[in-house]
């Protein structure tokens, strides 16, 4: 098993993992901190998967050094976008998940 | 031999802090293994061959959104309302 | 979320797991060998790393699309964070931080041009050096010596899409040539070096916008 695999198999976890904890966590900063957990594992999968034969693969590096720049610009909206839910309404949740809690 | 030791025991570390950042119940602490969880990804993209990666990874993916994150939860603890346990 | 559907939700990505990772593991190995591609178009790419000729010139869309993003995150978030009181005067009786600014930023500076400079041959770019720059920005505000932040100007808002519209433009200029963003050879490695410097700045401003305009002005 080489440690590309690993890193794949570690990947495939941490997106799993991550879509579970936006399905089932309902304070919405943790749903930001899932979806960021399902990024990184993402691309793990797509960077792993590509050297699990050995040798470097520059075409991923370059998608994966992309994305985490775009990963990022997508948290930012979305705290913006959870604090201004906070400031009018006062909420962290999302309306018909905080009903049931 | 040693090598895949370490990427297992890295992998086994990247998952803890990963349910740690899901699963701890305060806030703050879930944000500070988040920024642990990025500082282990850029171990990760050096084990991989990737040192671009790891330098975008641990200004960006760490520092900045872990910057950004703790931001927003000192934000909303200011403005929690009494009563709100969120 | 009622019990029973958070088990399902449980049990289904455990499912998920194991066919993703059944998956991976059954996976053939793939006929096209992307390494050895980028290999042999490397000498016409006009820079000798690797990450950087697939980043700028082999998918230099993806990079052009990605800085896009990012302006539009920016946008974004000014559109919808509420309009912020502009009276915040230099506070005084903080001189550790203004001094190490002054230390500091010259450095982060230098060594974002470094990291720029080498992004041609070895690790390191315009994303890397973006970061550093942005580090100094953020630095300059807090010390209060960039007061350009707090009434973004002409000048702040031409370096924030600079980089992209340089890269338009380039792009814009080549299109006659039939493909988005296929350098002639000759001309690449300048070609690059120049789109580079535009997106190390106007990535370092997002950047630092992206964590500026969310803060707070009291956290400032």
């Amino acid at each position: 098993m080489s440690s590309g695999l690993v890193y794949a198999v570690v990947g495939v976890l941490l997106f799993v993992l991550g879509a579970a904890g936006m399905l089932l966590l309902p304070h919405l900063l943790r749903k930001i901190l899932a979806f960021n957990l399902l990024g990184s594992g993402a691309f793990l999968i797509l960077v792993g998967l590509a050297q699990r034969d050995g040798g470097v693969d520059p075409v991923p590096h370059a998608m994966v050094l992309t994305g985490i720049v775009v990963a990022v610009a997508a948290t930012a909206l979305a705290l913006a976008l959870l604090r201004r839910l906070h400031a009018l309404s006062g909420r962290t949740q999302l309306a018909d998940e905080s009903a049931d809690e | 031999m040693m090598s895949l030791t370490f990427d297992l025991l890295l992998g086994v570390a990247l998952l803890w802090s990963a349910w740690h950042t899901l699963a701890t119940a305060d806030l703050i602490r879930a944000v500070v293994s988040f920024i642990v969880f990025g500082l282990l990804m850029v171990l990760a993209w050096a084990r991989l061959d990737a040192p671009d990666i790891a330098l975008a990874e641990a200004a960006i993916g760490a520092g900045l959104t872990g910057a950004l994150l703790l931001d927003s939860v000192g934000h909303l603890r200011a403005r929690r309302r009494p009563g709100d346990n969120g | 979320m009622n019990r029973a559907l958070r088990a399902a939700v449980v049990l289904g990505a455990g499912l998920l797991a194991a066919l993703l990772v059944a998956a991976i593991l059954a996976l053939p190995v793939p006929a096209v060998r992307l390494p050895a591609l980028v290999a042999a178009h490397l000498p016409a790419s006009g820079v000798t790393h690797p990450v950087t000729a697939v980043l700028l010139n082999f998918r230099g869309y993806d990079t052009l699309l990605e800085v896009a993003v990012l302006a539009l995150a920016l946008v974004g978030l000014l559109a919808q964070s509420p309009p912020r009181e502009l009276t915040h005067a230099p506070s005084p009786g903080e001189p550790v931080l203004p001094l190490l600014a002054r230390v500091l930023v010259p450095f982060l500076i230098l060594s974002a041009g470094y990291l720029l400079w080498a992004g041609a041959h070895r690790p390191g770019g315009a994303f890397q050096a973006g970061a550093v720059l942005a580090a100094a920005a953020v630095v300059l505000h807090l010390a209060r010596l960039w007061p350009a932040w707090d009434r973004p100007g002409r000048g702040l808002r031409l370096g924030l899409v600079g980089g992209l519209l340089l890269f338009l433009a380039v792009a814009a200029a080549l299109l006659a040539g039939g493909t988005l963003l296929r350098y002639p050879p000759q001309l690449a490695g300048t070609l690059i070096l120049l789109i580079e410097i535009g997106l190390t700045v106007s990535l370092g401003l997002l950047l630092a916008g992206l964590f500026l305009f969310l803060a707070e002005p009291r956290s400032l």
